[in-house]
C-alpha cells in the first residue's frame, strides 16, 4: 500500500489563533496561490535542494549532503535567514512526515489541546495525507480544522468532509479579477466552497487580509458578509479583519500601507450591518 | 526562661529605635515589628542540636528558615476558621447574632475578620464568600453593592496579600457578582482562589474568573478534585496557595533552603544520604518543640474565643514542613558531579529534583508530630515561595524566572512533576500577552488540561495590568513606585514586592 505523507513547515504545539480552544496547528508546505502580501512566503515552494541558503545560516544548521539538504533542529536559532534568502519561495527546515509520525507530534499536547489545526500552504494539496491525520486526530476526540484558501472542491469529498469539523476560509477579494490580481487565480470555487461550507454549517470563520491599496476591501466584507447573510449564516460564522502587515512579507511587496484603525472599524460595521455578530480585527 | 546578653538586649534597643523613627512605615506597621522585636528577646524553646548552625547565618547561607514567627509562639501562623459556623451561631465572644439579610452577613464578617489572629496578625483566610454570602443575595444590585463595599473594606483594613478568599467549586450568583466587582476595583487584597472542578464549574462562570484574572491577577485556580481527595471538601486555600483544612490551620511553617543546603554536600550522594536527612530531623524536632510550646503552654487553645466557640480545633491542625530552592540545590548538585544539565530543562536534572522530593515525602510519613491531628500526625509538605530577602533561591520547585522553557507546555509538565508533593501548597505563575490571546477557550483548555495531568494549582495575569502576582501574593505595580519614592503605603505586602522585584527578577518572568 502506498504511504501518504506530506511536507510539514512546522507544528504550533499551542495556538490560541487557529480555531477554538487551545490548537495544534500543523502547517503543511506548498500553495497554489502566490498571495502579494503572504506573510509566510517559505510556505509557498518545495524545496530544490539547491543549498542557496546554507551561507547564510549562522550556526550551521544546514549543510547539503549527497544532492539533499539536511537540517540540524537543535542547532537552529531560528533567525529565519534560510528562507528569507530562498530563491524558491521554500524552507530548508521542512520534513517529510507520515500522518502517524505528526499525530505523535500532536498526541504529546494532550489533554491541554481541544483539537488540531491544519493550515498551510493550503493544507488541500495533501488531500490523502489529511484524511488520514484527521482520522486519527478524531479517533482520540480532538476536533479537526483546516484552514484553506477554498480552491479545493469540499463539497465533492465526502470523506474527507466526515473527518472535518469545520474550515477557515480565506476570502482574499469577492471580485473575480481582483482576486486573480491578488493571488494570481480566479475565486469561482473560493465562492462556491463559501456558499457551500456555510449551507453545511461547516464554516467556523472566513478571514480577510485588508489592503486597501492592492483590492476594493470594503466590496469584499460587504459581499462576503451579504452572502453569509443570504443563506442565513450570518450569526454562527466569525469574520476575522485582518490588517495588512508588511511582517514576512517578500521586499517586492512590502510598500503597501497598513490600514487604520478608522478602517477597520468601517469594515467591522460592514459586517456588523449585513447580520454578522461575530466579527474580529486583528 | 533563658537569660541573654546584655549586648543583645542594647543590639535590639537600637533596632527598636531604628523601627520608631523610620519614615517609610505606617504607625501600624511600626506597631507589629516593635511587638517582633519584643519577641526576640524571649528564650523558652529547648532548640534541637544542630539548628543554631543552619538557623542563624545571612541569607545567602541559611539553611533552615522559621519565616519571622518569633521565639515564643503564641498562637498558630495560619489560623481557618470555620466562618459558615459563624454565620449560622453567630458569636458569644463577639456578641453577634446569626445574620439576617447581606449587610449583616458581611458586617459581621468584616467584625469576625479583625478578630483572628496569624503571623501577620490579619487573617489569612476570610472565607468561601461566595458561599458565604449566597443565601443574602436577593437583590442582586443591592448584593452588589454591599460586596462592593465589603472587598473594599478588606482592601483598606487587612492591610497585606495574604489575606486570602475563596470561591467555587459550584457557580453562584455570589460568586459572580465578587469577580465583577474584584475586576472593577483591581485590588491587591484580598487573595481569592476558584476552587475548580470542571466536573462541577461551568464554564461561563470559569470564562468570568479568566476574565477577572487577565484584568486584576486573581483569582487563581486551584484543582478541586485533587485538594479534596487529598484533605477531603471540607479544604481551603489561605496565604498564598497553602492548603489547609477548615476548622483548622498550620501551627507552623519553616522551610528548608535546598540551593543553600547542597552547597554542603561533597556529591549526589553525601547530599541524599547525610547532609538532607540531617537536616530534615533537625528542622522537624525545631517545629515540634514550636507545636508543643504553642499547644501545651501559650495557652491559645483554652483562651480564645475561637477555640473555645469550636470555630477551630485542634483536630484540624497540621504544620507545613516547606522547601524553596530546588532548582538551584539540583543545578549545585550536578556541577558538583560534572553531569550537564540544567534543572527544568533535561530529564537527569528533574529526575534528581523528584528523588529529593521522594526523600523529603519518605521522611514526613515517617516523622510523627503528636500534635499534627489534621494530617494523622504528619506534617504537610509545602512549596514555599521565598523570601524577599532570598539570595538565589528559587521559590519551591519553580524554575528560575530567565529558564523558562520556551513552550508553555514544557513548563506544564514540569509543574505537574512536583505539584503532587505538596497537598499544603504548590504553584506556577504564567503572565499571559492578552493582545495575542484574546481566546479565553484557550485558556480555558490549558487550565483543563493542566488540572487533568495534577498540576495542583496555577495563577494567570496580564502582562501590562498594575495588580500582578509576587510569588504567592498580590502587589500593586503603582503602590511599589510610591514605596521606591519613600512615600507611605497603606499594605505590607508591598515592600515584599519591591525586595521580589529587584532580587527575584519577579517582573521578567517569560510572558505567554
Amino acid at each position: 500500500m502506498q504511504v501518504n505523507t506530506a511536507i510539514v513547515n512546522k507544528i504550533i504545539r499551542f495556538s490560541s489563533v487557529d480555531g477554538p480552544g487551545n490548537r495544534t496547528v500543523v502547517f503543511l508546505q506548498g500553495c497554489n496561490f502566490n498571495c502579494r502580501y503572504c506573510h509566510n512566503p517559505e510556505t509557498i515552494g518545495a524545496c530544490r535542494q539547491c543549498g542557496a541558503c546554507i551561507p547564510y545560516c549562522k550556526t550551521n544548521a544546514i549543510t547539503l549532503v549527497d544532492g539533499k539538504i539536511l537540517y540540524d533542529r537543535d542547532r537552529c536559532v531560528n533567525c529565519d535567514e534560510c528562507f528569507h534568502h530562498c530563491p524558491h519561495g521554500s524552507s530548508p527546515k521542512t520534513e517529510r512526515m507520515t500522518p502517524e509520525e505528526v499525530f505523535e507530534e500532536v498526541k504529546k499536547n494532550m489533554p491541554y489541546i481541544r483539537g488540531i489545526t491544519i493550515s498551510g500552504g493550503e493544507c488541500t494539496l495533501w488531500r490523502d495525507f489529511l484524511v488520514e491525520l484527521l482520522t486519527l486526530a478524531k479517533n482520540v476526540g480532538l476536533s479537526t480544522m483546516l484552514d484553506s484558501n477554498g480552491t479545493y472542491d469540499f463539497s465533492k469529498d465526502k470523506e474527507l468532509m466526515a473527518v472535518v469539523d469545520a474550515v477557515m476560509l480565506d476570502v482574499k477579494a469577492f471580485d473575480r479579477s481582483e482576486h486573480e490580481k491578488v493571488t494570481g487565480i480566479h475565486n469561482d470555487m473560493v465562492l462556491s466552497n463559501l456558499r457551500y461550507l456555510a449551507e453545511c454549517d461547516k464554516l467556523f470563520e472566513v478571514r480577510t487580509v485588508a489592503v486597501p491599496e492592492l483590492f476594493d476591501t470594503k466590496h469584499t466584507v460587504y459581499e462576503t458578509s451579504r452572502l453569509l447573510h443570504e443563506v442565513g449564516k450570518q450569526e454562527g460564522i466569525r469574520y476575522k479583519l485582518i490588517k495588512y502587515r508588511p511582517i514576512g512579507v517578500r521586499e517586492e511587496y512590502r510598500s503597501y500601507e497598513t490600514p487604520t484603525e478608522e478602517y477597520m472599524n468601517q469594515l467591522r460595521d460592514i459586517a456588523y450591518n449585513n447580520g454578522m455578530k461575530d466579527i474580529v480585527i486583528i | 526562661m533563658r537569660d541573654i546578653s546584655m549586648d543583645r538586649v542594647n543590639t535590639t534597643r537600637n533596632e527598636i529605635l531604628g523601627i520608631i523613627k523610620n519614615r517609610t512605615l505606617t504607625h501600624e506597621q511600626k506597631v507589629a515589628a516593635l511587638a517582633g522585636k519584643a519577641d526576640s528577646l524571649m528564650e523558652v524553646l529547648e532548640l534541637p542540636e544542630g539548628l543554631e548552625e543552619r538557623l542563624n547565618l545571612d541569607p545567602a547561607d541559611k539553611i533552615i528558615c522559621d519565616l519571622n514567627e518569633g521565639h515564643a509562639p503564641m498562637r498558630p501562623r495560619y489560623i481557618i476558621p470555620d466562618y459558615a459556623k459563624f454565620m449560622k451561631n453567630g458569636s458569644e465572644f463577639l456578641q453577634l447574632d446569626p445574620p439576617t439579610d447581606i449587610w449583616e452577613a458581611v458586617n459581621s464578617l468584616l467584625i469576625f475578620y479583625k478578630n483572628v489572629p496569624s503571623v501577620t496578625n490579619f487573617p489569612v483566610y476570610v472565607g468561601n464568600i461566595d458561599e458565604l454570602l449566597e443565601p443574602f443575595v436577593v437583590d442582586e444590585a443591592e448584593a452588589k453593592k454591599a460586596i462592593r463595599l465589603f472587598l473594599t473594606h478588606i482592601d483598606r483594613t487587612i492591610l497585606d496579600s495574604f489575606c486570602h478568599a475563596n470561591i467555587g467549586p459550584r457557580a453562584t450568583k455570589a460568586g459572580r457578582l465578587i469577580l465583577e466587582v474584584e475586576a472593577e476595583l483591581e485590588n491587591a487584597v484580598p487573595n481569592l482562589t476558584l476552587k475548580y472542578d470542571k466536573d462541577i464549574t461551568p464554564d461561563d462562570f470559569v470564562f468570568l474568573a479568566i476574565d477577572t484574572a487577565l484584568k486584576t491577577a486573581k483569582p487563581s485556580f486551584a484543582n478541586h478534585k485533587m485538594f479534596s481527595e487529598e484533605l477531603s471538601e471540607d479544604y481551603v486555600i489561605a496565604s498564598c496557595y497553602n492548603g489547609l483544612k477548615l476548622g483548622g490551620g498550620s501551627y507552623t511553617l519553616c522551610r528548608v533552603l535546598l540551593g543553600n543546603l547542597a552547597k554542603k554536600a561533597d556529591n549526589i550522594d553525601h547530599f541524599k544520604k547525610e547532609v538532607l536527612p540531617e537536616t530534615l530531623e533537625i528542622m522537624a524536632a525545631y517545629m515540634d518543640e514550636r507545636i508543643r510550646f504553642m499547644v501545651e503552654e501559650s495557652g491559645f487553645f483554652e483562651s480564645n474565643f475561637l477555640a473555645k466557640e469550636g470555630f477551630i480545633t485542634k483536630e484540624n491542625f497540621t504544620a507545613m514542613f516547606g522547601m524553596v530552592g530546588m532548582a538551584e540545590c539540583v543545578n549545585t548538585l550536578l556541577e558538583k558531579e560534572g553531569i550537564q544539565g540544567r534543572y527544568g530543562h533535561s530529564e537527569v536534572a528533574d529526575n534528581l529534583g523528584i528523588s529529593i522530593m521522594e526523600i523529603m515525602d519518605e521522611f514526613n510519613n515517617n516523622h510523627v508530630s503528636p500534635y499534627c491531628y489534621g494530617a494523622d500526625g504528619h506534617f504537610l509538605l509545602h512549596a514555599q515561595v521565598g523570601l524577599d530577602v532570598d539570595v538565589n533561591s528559587s521559590p519551591g520547585c519553580r524554575i528560575p524566572i530567565g529558564e523558562e522553557p520556551e513552550e508553555l507546555i514544557e513548563h506544564l509538565a514540569h509543574s505537574a512533576k512536583f505539584h503532587k508533593y505538596f497537598p499544603s501548597g504548590v504553584g506556577d505563575i504564567f503572565p499571559i500577552d492578552t493582545t495575542v490571546h484574546k481566546n479565553m477557550d484557550y485558556l480555558l483548555d490549558i487550565i483543563k488540561g493542566a488540572f487533568d495531568n495534577k498540576v495542583r494549582y496555577m495563577s494567570v495575569y496580564e502582562k501590562d495590568s498594575d495588580v500582578i502576582r509576587v510569588t504567592g501574593y498580590l502587589v500593586k505595580k503603582s503602590e511599589m513606585e510610591k514605596l521606591k519614592k519613600g512615600e507611605n503605603v497603606l499594605q505590607d505586602t508591598t515592600v515584599l514586592g519591591l525586595g521580589a522585584s529587584r532580587n527575584s527578577h519577579i517582573l521578567e518572568r517569560k510572558v505567554r
